[in-house]
C-alpha cells in the first residue's frame, strides 16, 4: 500500500536515509519503518488514536484529541514523535518541525522500532496491528449502525472501566494445565504407597495417613469443580468465558480486550523504552548526524525532552541515565561479586578493570528485561543519588503533597510498587458461583495502599452489568476486611474477617 | 486524510456540556485555571472525563520524584502526578511552560466560558480620534516618504526600461516613483471603567471564602481588562462599617462582628459621585459576602440604595454569595427578590471553588 518512501519530501527522505544508515551502524536491528509527514491537526489525531490511523468511533479518542490541539493552540505542549508497534513499523513527524528536529526524531524512533521488534515483552503482540485495529473499528461501526449508537458506546464504557482487568503476565505463562494431561493424572481414591507384602500395608499406610490423602484428592477435586479453578486474573477473559453476553457484547468486549493486551507491553516497558530511543537519538546525533548549524536547536529540544519536575518522574530521563549508567558499569567492570562486596568507597569510585562490556551489555538488557526487572536489577544506591530521587506523598496535617524520604531502599520499593501490574490494584475473580447463588466474589490482594471507593463502586456497577447477577468485591479498608457489594439495584458493604 | 476524530471530538463535547449521556456527568472533571501564579504562567484548563476504574486513592498512594528539596518540603500542586506508566501510546510529547499574557488568558476564559464579548455603554460617544496609517498612494507631503516603497518602484521602472545597471547599481527615483504614506482617523470611543469591589469581612467569612473571593476577582479583573483600556480598581471591606482599603488589605482583612451591608453600599455610591461620573464611566461594583445581615431593616436600606442610586447608574452590578458555615444566606433571597428581575444585576451562589466557573459565566454571562 505504501512504496516505502514516497511519502517523504526529497529533503527528509536523505536525511531518513543518512540515519537510518547511522542507526545500522550502531547495531540496532529494526524493522522497515514507514515515515509520514502530517500536519498538527492530523498528527494530533493519530495521537488520540494511540497512533493509529483508524479506530473504533468512541468519544474518548475526542477527548485526547482536544486536549493535544488545545495544548497545541496555547502552545503548551507539542508531539514530536509517534511510532507504532508495527510491521511494517509506522512513525510520523510533526510537517512544520524543523529538518535538525525531523532528525532526532527519526533516530529516535529507530530505537523505538528496535526495541519493539527485539524486546521479549512485545514478542506475543500483533506485528499486524494496523489492520486489526482498523477491522475492530468496521465491526464496531456496523454493530452501531445496527443497534444505534448510543447503546455500543455505552457498552464500550462499561467495557473500558474494566479494561484494566487483564492478567498482564498471561502472554508469557502458562496459566492453565492442559486439560487432557490433568484427566490422565487425577487418581480419584488415595492409592497409598505400594507395597508387595501385605501386611506392612497398615504400616507403610497408616490409616491416618490414607485419610489425608484422600482429603486432598477430594480437595483438588472439590477445586476443579470451582468457577474458576484457580484465582483468575484476567477478568474480561472470565466474563468472555462465562458472562451471559449478546453476540455482538462478547465481540466488542473481546476487541477491547485484545488491544488492552497489544498496548500492556508499551506501559510494562515505558522507562526502558524510552530511555533507549533518547540514548540512541543522543548517541546517533552527537556522534555523527549533527551539524555544527544545528547543534543549538538540538541542544534545546534535547533538554526539553529530559526536563524534570518534582513531582513526577520523567521516564526518557530516568530511562536515559538508566541505560548510560548501565553501560558505564559494564565498561568499567563495576558489577560482579568483588565490587559488590567492596566497602571502600575511593576504591568503587575509581574503579575501572577497563572491560568495554558495555554497549554489549545494554543491547542484551535491552532484549530480556521490562521496567520492573530492570529498575529492580540495576537501579544502584549511587543511581538514586546521583539522580536525586525521592518518596513524596500526602501530608494530611498540611494538606499537601511533601517530599517524604531519600533513602535508597525506599524509593526503589515505591517505585517497583508503581510500577508493578501498572501501578494498578491486584485483583482476581475468586468465585463465579459465590454462595452457590450466580454471584461473582472478586478479591483484591490488599499490599497497603486502599483503593478509591466511589470508583470501586461504580466499576462494580459496571462489571454487574455484564455479569447480569450480583457481583462483590472483598479488600480491606483503613485495616478492615470490607466486602462491596452490587445486586444491580443498589450498594451494600459488609465487614469481613480475611 | 479525513479527520474523522472530529466526530469523537464533537460526541466528547456533547457530553462535556452535558447534552447527552446523563450518567457519564459526575465523571467530567474542569480542571483547576491557576496553576501556579508566582512565575506567571499557567495551566490551561481542559475537561476530561473519568472513567471509573479499580484503582488506588491517591492521597496513600504517592510515588517517587526527582530534583532538589529536603524530606518535608511541599511539592507544588500543579506537580502531582501519578507518575506511573500510564498504557504507553508511544507518543513523545513535551510540556512546556509558557508566560501567558493576561491577554490572552481572558481570551481563553472567553473561549472556555463562552463568554459574550461586554458592549460598553457610551460606544456612539466619541471623544478623541487617532491617526492611523493605513495605505500608500503616490502623492503626499515628502515628510511622509516611503522610502522602500519608492525604491521599489524605481528599481521595477529601471529593470522594465532596461537602465539598471547591475554592475553599478544605483536607483535614481524620479517624480512619479514617489510613495506616501496616507492616513485614516479612526475615533475612540470612550472606554474608562471601574470595579469597585465590596467584601463583608466580618468574622463569618473564613479564609475559604476569601480564597474563592480572591480566584473569582482575579479573573473578572482579567477579562474586563481585555475590554477596557483604562481600569480603575477600588476596594471597600465592611463589617458594621465600610472603609476604602487596597488591595492587599482587601484580600487579608479579618475583622470580627456584626455585618450592614448598607454601609458599603453607601460608601460605594460616595465613591461613584466623587469619581466616576456615569457619563465617562462604565462602572462595576462586585459585592461578595456570606449572605449574613444585621437585620432585615439593613436589608430594605441596601435595596433601597441599589434602586434609588446605584443601579441607575452602573453597567452591571454583581453580587456573589459564598457559602460558610455560620451564615444564614438570607440576603440573596432578599435581593433576588426585590431587584432579581432588573436588567442589569447578577446574582451567584458560590457553593465551593468549583463553583467559581459557572459563577463567573452567570456575572460576565450578561455581556454588559
Amino acid at each position: 500500500m505504501h512504496d516505502k518512501n514516497t511519502n517523504l519530501p526529497a529533503r527528509l527522505h536523505d536525511i531518513r536515509v543518512q540515519v537510518e544508515r547511522y542507526a545500522r551502524e550502531y547495531g540496532l536491528d529494526f524493522y522497515e519503518t514507514v515515515f509520514e509527514v502530517l500536519g498538527f491537526d492530523e498528527i494530533n489525531m493519530v495521537a488520540a488514536y494511540g497512533g493509529f490511523p483508524n479506530r473504533y468511533p468512541h468519544w474518548r479518542f475526542g477527548m485526547d484529541y482536544e486536549r493535544l490541539s488545545k495544548g497545541y493552540e496555547y502552545g503548551l505542549s507539542k508531539i514530536y514523535e509517534m511510532v507504532i508497534n508495527n510491521e511494517p513499523s509506522y512513525a510520523y513527524l510533526l510537517e512544520s518541525n524543523m529538518d535538525v528536529d525531523q532528525k532526532l526524531v527519526m533516530a529516535h524512533v529507530f530505537g523505538h522500532v528496535d526495541f519493539f521488534k527485539n524486546n521479549f515483552m512485545f514478542r506475543h503482540t500483533n506485528r499486524k496491528m494496523m489492520d486489526q485495529m482498523a477491522n475492530h473499528a468496521t465491526r464496531v461501526r456496523r454493530y452501531q449502525d445496527k443497534l444505534g449508537v448510543e447503546k455500543v458506546e455505552d457498552f464500550i464504557d462499561r467495557c473500558l472501566s474494566l479494561e484494566n482487568l487483564v492478567d498482564y503476565q498471561s502472554p508469557y505463562v502458562r496459566r492453565r494445565a492442559d486439560p487432557k494431561q490433568e484427566k490422565e493424572q487425577t487418581p480419584k481414591v488415595a492409592m497409598g504407597f505400594k507395597t508387595d507384602r501385605e501386611y506392612m500395608r497398615g504400616y507403610i499406610n497408616p490409616p491416618e495417613f490414607m485419610k489425608e490423602q484422600q482429603r486432598k484428592i477430594n480437595a483438588e477435586k472439590q477445586r476443579t469443580k470451582k468457577v474458576p479453578e484457580r484465582p483468575e486474573r484476567d477478568i474480561l477473559l472470565f466474563l468472555l468465558e462465562h458472562a451471559p453476553l449478546e453476540a455482538w457484547e462478547h465481540d466488542v468486549l473481546s476487541i477491547i480486550r485484545e488491544e488492552a493486551y497489544y498496548f500492556a507491553p508499551q506501559g510494562q516497558t515505558k522507562i526502558m523504552n524510552e530511555g533507549w530511543a533518547t540514548y540512541w537519538h543522543s548517541t546517533i546525533m552527537t556522534q555523527k548526524a549533527l551539524t555544527s548549524a544545528e547543534l543549538i536547536d538540538y541542544a534545546d529540544h534535547h533538554s526539553g525532552t529530559l526536563a524534570t519536575s518534582p513531582g513526577q518522574l520523567n521516564p526518557y530521563k530516568v530511562g536515559l541515565e538508566l541505560w548510560r549508567d548501565i553501560e558505564d558499569r559494564w565498561n568499567k567492570g563495576r558489577f560482579g561479586k568483588d565490587y559488590d562486596e567492596c566497602d571502600s568507597f575511593e576504591e568503587r569510585r575509581r574503579w575501572d578493570k577497563k572491560l568495554g562490556l558495555g554497549r554489549q551489555k545494554i543491547f542484551e538488557v535491552r532484549k530480556h528485561y521490562n521496567d520492573v526487572t530492570f529498575i529492580d536489577e540495576f537501579l544502584t544506591l549511587e543511581f538514586c543519588i546521583d539522580q536525586k530521587l525521592f518518596t513524596f506523598g500526602y501530608n494530611e496535617k498540611h494538606q499537601r503533597w511533601e517530599i517524604l524520604e531519600r533513602d535508597f531502599k525506599k524509593v526503589k520499593e515505591k517505585l517497583l510498587h508503581m510500577l508493578t501490574n501498572f501501578g494498578q490494584p491486584i485483583i482476581a475473580v475468586e468465585d463465579g458461583n459465590y454462595e452457590n447463588r450466580g454471584e461473582m466474589l472478586l478479591v483484591h490482594k490488599h499490599d497497603g495502599v486502599d483503593l478509591k471507593i466511589d470508583y470501586a463502586r461504580d466499576t462494580l456497577k459496571n462489571l454487574q452489568s455484564a455479569w447480569r447477577r450480583p457481583v462483590n468485591l472483598v479488600s480491606k479498608l483503613e485495616g478492615r476486611g470490607v466486602l462491596f457489594r452490587y445486586d444491580g439495584r443498589e450498594h451494600s458493604d459488609r465487614k469481613v474477617d480475611l | 486524510m479525513s479527520l474523522k476524530i472530529k466526530q469523537d471530538h464533537a460526541r466528547f463535547r456533547d457530553i462535556v456540556r452535558g447534552r447527552i449521556k446523563d450518567n457519564l456527568k459526575k465523571y467530567v472533571q474542569k480542571g483547576e485555571m491557576i496553576g501556579k501564579k508566582g512565575k506567571e504562567y499557567i495551566t490551561i484548563p481542559i475537561p476530561t472525563i473519568d472513567i471509573p476504574r479499580f484503582r488506588f486513592g491517591e492521597k496513600q498512594q504517592g510515588g517517587v520524584g526527582q530534583g532538589e528539596g529536603d524530606p518535608g518540603d511541599p511539592l507544588s500542586p500543579s506537580d502531582e502526578g501519578d507518575g506511573s506508566g500510564q498504557a504507553g501510546q508511544g507518543e513523545g510529547k513535551h510540556i512546556l511552560e509558557v508566560d501567558v499574557s493576561l491577554e490572552e488568558l481572558a481570551d481563553i476564559l472567553g473561549e472556555e466560558l463562552e463568554l459574550p464579548r461586554i458592549q460598553p455603554r457610551g460606544k456612539d460617544r466619541i471623544i478623541a480620534t487617532r491617526l492611523k496609517y493605513t495605505g500608500v498612494s503616490p502623492s503626499g507631503p515628502e515628510s511622509l516618504r516611503h522610502f522602500k516603497r519608492t525604491y521599489k518602484q524605481a528599481l521595477r521602472r529601471q529593470i522594465a526600461s532596461g537602465s539598471y545597471n547591475f554592475k553599478r547599481p544605483v536607483i535614481v527615483p524620479v517624480r512619479e516613483d514617489r510613495r506616501y504614506r496616507t492616513w485614516k482617523q479612526v475615533p475612540i470611543p470612550d472606554t474608562n471603567a471601574v470595579v469597585i469591589y465590596m467584601m463583608d469581612v466580618s468574622g463569618s467569612m473564613g479564609d475559604e471564602q476569601k480564597e474563592i473571593v480572591r480566584i473569582e476577582s482575579f479573573w473578572i479583573d482579567t477579562w474586563l481588562r481585555k475590554h477596557y483600556k483604562g481600569l480603575e480598581t477600588r476596594f471597600i471591606i465592611h463589617d458594621a462599617v465600610a472603609r476604602e482599603v487596597d488591595r492587599e488589605t482587601f484580600f487579608h482583612t479579618r475583622e470580627s462582628g456584626g455585618t450592614m451591608i448598607s454601609s458599603a453600599y453607601k460608601l460605594c455610591k460616595e465613591i461613584i459621585d466623587a469619581d466616576y461620573g456615569p457619563s465617562s464611566w462604565n462602572i462595576y461594583p462586585l459585592h461578595f459576602s456570606d449572605g449574613d445581615n444585621w437585620s432585615s431593616d439593613d436589608t430594605r436600606v441596601c435595596v433601597d440604595l441599589l434602586k434609588s442610586s446605584i443601579l441607575p447608574v452602573v453597567n452591571l452590578f454583581c453580587y456573589g454569595q459564598v457559602e460558610s458555615p455560620y451564615g444564614s444566606g438570607q440576603f440573596i433571597k432578599d435581593l433576588r427578590e426585590s431587584v432579581g428581575p432588573e436588567e442589569n444585576v447578577s446574582l451567584s451562589e458560590i457553593a465551593d471553588k468549583e463553583a467559581i466557573y459557572p459563577s463567573i459565566k452567570q456575572f460576565l454571562g450578561k455581556g454588559k
